[in-house]
């Protein structure tokens, strides 16, 4: 038999599960999965973003994907949009890149600026 | 449950199963498996999102991409396109979601924009076989809240303050409904759920078990609560196979977690809940002939007094509530009554689902607020009449309702402006014509469901609809005889003051309200032998204008009965005798030259 509290996680743990389906207000992760951003390692990108995402219970993020952006060459690209902040763009990204982003700019808003579009283009 | 990036809903109503929906998801499966994307992506059944013309309907989050008449060879295209590339399938999408390029949000799409979804704000959204994501939604909150926090006086005080009325057709006050059966006395008190949804036309019942089967099971428990009751049981027909379904995994699963059965939330109270299946007879959803049915017995109403409340199941106070009344319930209890009372108008509160159907272009279900007006549901949201036809009335709760003609269309919906139209507001069945369609024929088409469903205890019903019956397909044969308008009227008041139950009473109300908007139509059968729609066969003629003529002879190689003959340069002509007016010749003249009339 389930307690009153044992509802309220159950609530919470399918909430975090399912939230995408409602109206979104939270983070956007967006990776770059057009052929050249599969090809440069796209996917585990994302696989480690969402392991990351589900390991952290952050409920209020989602994580999409996106076509090619059009600069082939610093696949694979993944932006960032927080609410009320601008867009970032990070580029050349690897599975522990992504997971620093995640724990560091998503987490706790501090962007990782060696990462970004403008590091690279310097 | 392990965190997916992407949902992909598949509608499995009845309407969209019934297109292939099961073998899309399917699909879905297979494709996801072969691309490598099943611990990614996860594929999940839902209930009625309730455009159902457009379905099967495929909606596909966190973009909320809306696709529409999807079919099974279209999976593999989306699943590449969509999921591996992220780039949404344009010819897919159904084209109003599409703006600028960017997909809007559903809740500014023609369709969904106006509706309000309070009973149906789990259809679609949910997977209705796990009960997780009910919960996940509020679910079993407002049990929870009702058992722990408030006393059963306090929950029927919510519900009466909320202005709830039946959903069922009638409109009582449910709050009062719960009291009387509050206040009766009984060792054992039993819970009803009227899920035999028997209007032709009507589905949202169906769609509310299908979609969201917890709502109901969690609004019965809070009834059973409020009135001192422990067993209930949904009467529910056997024609709706995955609502019986769907209503047994829900309640099996609800028994695991201990929200049925013994000491539910380790509060003292028990209840439970079984499924009693009825097999299609129209009169079980009249409540004493329910009770009847349930109790194993022959389904036929009874006269009442005594009134279920007091008198009901096994002879024991018994409250009865239709299914979307119940599904109304949790939200009043978790929103408060004063939410729910804000919306609707002065004496009808809250939302009401209408089930459209009939010469309409967006034939589904939505939820609007009470209120809304005619023209709003036709022509916002359902999209008007197809093919450019000029909308002539539109019929709403079913066989014991009436018509609502065109010049009527901008009164707002509500119980008692229905009922003055002289029809009612029923369960909720809103039937569109258009011109093509002659109002002697639909009231002939509903009293012929009468006479077939109605169960012969009293005389009224049984012998006096199938009198008027025979009178109506006298006058759409072109027999009608002058005073045989004067007779249905006679017998139409008679059984309605004289027939034992709903079903005989209100029989007659078809007849009725087309007589009182359309008796002109009626003259024209009786006087003129014509039917001003064209659409009584036996009074139509196909005539071939013998200066448009061209005597080219293909009408008469289309007449599958060979009614049609001539010569070449002198013109054809139809032999009335021989003619069954099927149409074929007048479709295919190249010259116009056959009309009807």
């Amino acid at each position: 038999m389930k307690s009153l509290k044992d509802l309220e996680e159950i609530r919470k743990r399918t909430l975090d599960t399912i939230n995408l389906r409602k109206d979104q207000s939270g983070t956007r992760i967006v990776v770059g999965m057009a052929t050249c951003g599969i090809a440069a390692g796209a996917r585990p990108v994302l696989l480690a973003i969402m392991d990351e995402v589900e390991k952290n219970e952050l409920a209020d993020v989602i994580v999409a994907q996106t076509g090619c952006i059009g600069m082939c060459r610093l696949e694979p690209i993944v932006e960032v949009y927080r609410p009320g902040e601008e867009k970032v763009t990070y580029v050349k990204m690897n599975p522990s890149k992504a997971k620093r982003v995640i724990n560091e700019h998503v987490m706790q808003g501090k962007v990782v600026q060696e990462y970004t579009i403008g590091a690279e283009e310097k | 449950m392990k965190m997916y990036r992407s949902h992909i809903m598949i509608c499995r109503g009845t309407g969209c199963t019934s297109s292939s929906s099961e073998q899309i998801a399917q699909e879905f499966e297979k494709q996801l498996k072969a691309h490598g994307l099943d611990q990614e992506v996860i594929v999940e059944r839902t209930g009625c999102f309730g455009l159902c013309a457009l379905g099967p309907i495929v909606i596909i989050y966190p973009e909320a991409a809306f696709y529409s008449l999807v079919k099974p060879e279209d999976v593999e295209e989306i699943v590449k396109e969509h999921l591996v590339k992220g780039r949404v399938v344009k010819r897919l999408l159904y084209a109003e979601t599409i703006e600028e390029d960017r997909i809007k949000s559903l809740n500014q799409v023609n369709f969904y924009k106006k509706q309000v979804r309070v009973a149906l704000r789990n259809c679609g959204i949910i997977n209705p076989e796990n009960i997780d994501e009910y919960i996940a939604f509020d679910g079993y909150k407002a049990l929870a809240k009702c058992l722990t926090e408030l006393k059963p006086e306090e929950v029927i005080d919510i519900v009466k303050r909320s202005g709830l009325r039946g959903r069922g057709g009638a409109g009582f006050p449910t709050g009062m409904k719960w009291e009387f059966a509050a206040k009766a006395q009984g060792d054992m008190k039993y819970v009803c759920c009227n899920a035999d949804e028997g209007d032709p036309g009507a589905f949202m019942d169906r769609s509310i078990l299908e979609g969201d089967p917890h709502s109901v099971l969690e609004a019965m428990t809070i009834a059973g609560y409020a009135i001192g009751g422990n067993q209930g049981y949904i009467y529910v027909r056997a024609e709706y196979p995955i609502a019986v379904k769907r209503l047994s995994i829900a309640i099996n699963q609800a028994r695991e977690y201990g929200l049925l059965g013994k000491n539910i939330l380790g509060t003292g109270f028990d209840f439970d809940i079984e499924l009693r299946l009825g097999a299609g007879a129209f009169v079980c959803g009249e409540e004493t002939a329910l009770i009847a049915s349930i109790e194993g017995q022959r389904g036929m109403p009874r006269p009442r007094p005594p009134f279920p409340a007091n008198k009901g199941v096994f002879g024991k106070p018994t409250l009865l509530n239709n299914v979307e009344t119940y599904a109304n319930i949790c939200p009043i209890i978790n929103n408060g009554p004063e939410w729910f009372a804000s919306m609707g108008t002065e004496k009808s509160k809250g939302t009401k689902v209408f089930a459209l159907g009939g010469k309409i272009n967006h034939t589904g279900l939505v939820e609007i607020p009470m209120g809304t007006t005619m023209r709003e549901i036709i022509y916002e949201i359902g999209g008007g009449c197809p093919n450019g036809k000029k909308f002539k009335a539109a019929q709403t709760g079913g066989p014991s309702g009436g018509c609502i003609p065109a010049d009527k269309i901008d009164v707002p919906i509500d119980y008692e402006t229905l009922t003055a139209l002289g029809s009612m507001m029923g369960s909720g069945g809103l039937i569109v014509m258009d011109e093509d369609n002659c109002m002697v024929d639909i009231a002939k088409f509903f009293l012929e469901f009468t006479v077939d469903e109605s169960c012969g205890k009293c005389t009224p019903c049984r012998e006096g609809t199938k009198r008027m019956l025979e009178i109506l397909e006298k006058i759409t044969k072109g027999k009608g005889e002058e005073g045989d308008i004067e007779k249905l009227e006679t017998l139409a008041h008679n059984i309605k003051a004289s027939a034992l139950c709903a079903l005989g009473q209100t029989a007659p109300n078809p007849v009725l309200s087309t007589l009182r908007y359309f008796r002109d139509e009626y003259e024209a059968h009786v006087r003129d032998k014509k039917c001003p729609a064209g659409a009584c066969q036996a009074l139509l003629q196909f005539k071939i204008a013998e200066d448009i003529c061209k005597a080219c002879g293909i009408c008469a190689k289309q007449c599958p009965v060979s009614a049609i003959s001539g010569k070449p340069k002198t013109p054809y002509v139809i032999d009335q005798n021989k003619c069954i007016k099927c149409g074929a010749c007048m479709d295919k003249c190249p010259f116009k030259a056959i009309s009807r009339g």
